[in-house]
């Protein structure tokens, strides 16, 4: 037998293992590598700390996403080592593959940043990008009473790169409910010069923060945390009463301990093929590859379409056919009810327009609408009952310039 | 897109003023940019800035702040000293390479 072994089995991981299940040939087998023994509904954790869901509902046994006949190992990995065609886990067990995906994602690491972690961790310091911070935060927020609350992301690139907006606009709109908004400062600081990366997306993001009164602090790259602030590498000072900071988002700790990884740890592959620099037999998927687009589950779904066709190549010992071009859609909940979406590649920024129906939708794209928050509800069962299981997707793997408006046509009402 | 004569050379800008050839580039060129923005090149500036141009040429990116912290040995600190408040974006211009990318 030859074996395909896949490290972590998040979003990225699940969804290959069951698009290729039913489609490698009989003389292969896959093995898994997960540490964990639940998965998390990830875009929920944006919604718990306003109580706008359920945590218990977050969290679903890994296991129940694996078909039958994959091997899984619970473990964690210590390295890879590419000349042996073998992983070493922490354990000691030594797992030797034929070809080999890594799927371990990317994490975040607030031991990055001096003061992160110190007295105010958890308490007036939180992130939401882990279940035990979305939960702590929660309760922070049940005791806030006004106050200066600072959104923060500390470097790019991080997983899903709206949250940090969504969330300010969700503060926002809780405040407002609460009638204390005028109580609250909210401020937005990003070491981006903008609101967003891109400049159509970044004016319109950005108006929605000015016409929401969020202060935006740009520029701004975090070296430390000290004194109830946010103090920049140009000793800029942005004070708060109660910081959600994203912290540095870096892939798993073997990845550079391999030799397979940039500064940050994410795999060095090629963009459209995401085998990994210098090899032919070791791939790269979803957050834990380096990739110019975004780190988020609609990449590493679109992305999995592109990696299986070619994968089935690849070990007949044909060339593959395909190139990934960056493909990524986003719900941006604006608050209110609404929400945006954005969908973009490596090429095109994210611009106004209907998807996935060039002028029918039902869907806008970069405009706020009930249709849109809908979506982004109804995606948690999508998640679970399509998604993971690998089942085919009614959008295509390939950004669609049907619909939208072109950059230099956009008017005045952007 | 615009091509404008710069120390004596013939090169192209894109509409935010970055070189679009990094091959149009020379150290007179990067002497002259640096002055649009305010800048004298000190040694320290150089060494930086023949770093990224080094950098480039072997893996076709502009390096981010932490590559040139982790592999170029220019501290963030100093890249905020010596290229002040949007320092990567500052050097990439200087340096006549492409806008770094902003991960979306």
């Amino acid at each position: 037998m030859k074996r395909l072994l896949i490290l972590g089995s998040g979003t990225a991981g699940t969804i290959i293992v069951n698009k290729l299940h039913r489609r490698l040939p009989e003389d292969w087998e896959i093995h898994v590598v997960e540490p964990s023994r639940e998965h998390l509904y990830q875009p929920g954790l944006l919604f718990l700390p306003f109580g706008r869901i359920d945590p218990r509902n977050l969290h679903r046994e890994t296991e129940a996403f694996l078909p039958k006949g994959v091997t899984r190992w619970t473990g964690t990995v210590q390295r890879v080592v590419p000349d042996g065609d073998k992983v070493e886990l922490e354990d000691g067990t030594v797992i030797e593959y034929d070809q080999l995906v890594i799927a371990t994602g990317t994490t975040p690491r607030p031991d990055q940043t001096p003061g992160m972690t110190g007295p105010g961790w958890r308490e007036t310091i939180h992130d939401f990008y882990t279940y035990e911070g979305a939960l702590a935060l929660w309760e922070a927020l049940r005791n806030f009473e006004g106050g200066r609350l600072v959104v923060h992301v500390s470097e790019m690139p991080i997983k899903c790169p709206v949250a940090p907006l969504e969330f300010a606009f969700l503060a926002d709109d809780h405040f407002r409910e609460l009638g204390i908004r005028d109580d609250v400062d909210v401020v937005y600081v990003t070491p981006l010069s903008g609101a967003f990366t891109k400049p159509v997306a970044s004016r319109r993001l950005g108006d929605m923060l000015s016409r929401r009164r969020i202060e935006l602090e740009t520029d701004f790259y975090v070296e430390r945390i000290e004194d109830g602030a946010l103090w920049s590498y140009d000793e800029r000072e942005v004070p708060f009463d109660l910081l959600v900071t994203v912290p540095v988002n870096m892939g798993a700790k073997f990845v550079g301990e391999s030799g397979l990884g940039d500064e940050l740890d994410f795999v060095k592959v090629d963009q459209g093929t995401f085998l990994a620099e210098g090899y032919e037999n070791i791939f790269a998927i979803g957050d834990a590859a380096a990739l110019p687009t975004s780190k988020a589950g609609s990449v590493a779904h679109f992305a999995a379409d592109v990696f299986v066709e070619n994968f089935l190549e690849h070990i007949a010992g044909l060339p593959m056919t395909r190139r990934f071009d960056g493909h990524a859609n986003c719900f941006v909940e604006a608050g209110g009810g609404k929400a945006l979406l954005i969908d973009f590649n490596y090429d095109t920024e994210p611009l106004p327009g209907k998807y996935p129906l060039a002028s029918i939708g039902p869907l806008s794209l970069l405009k706020e609408t009930r249709a849109n928050h809908l979506g982004k509800l109804a995606f948690e069962k999508i998640y679970w009952n399509v998604l993971l299981p690998g089942r085919p997707m009614p959008v295509a793997s390939e950004m669609s310039m049907a619909g939208k408006i072109p950059a230099d046509q956009i008017g005045d009402e952007l | 897109m615009s091509d404008v004569l710069v120390a004596g050379t013939q090169i192209t800008l894109d509409d935010e003023g970055f070189l679009t050839d990094p091959s149009e580039w020379s150290p007179d060129v990067a002497s002259e940019l640096a002055a649009n923005i305010g800048l004298e090149l000190s040694d320290e500036h150089w060494a930086a800035i023949n770093f990224a141009r080094t950098d480039f040429e072997e893996n076709g990116e502009t390096p981010t702040l932490r590559r040139m912290a982790q592999a170029g040995g220019v501290s963030t600190k100093e890249m905020f000293r010596l290229f002040p408040k949007k320092p990567a974006k500052k050097m990439a211009y200087v340096a006549g390479l492409p806008k770094p990318v902003g991960c979306v």
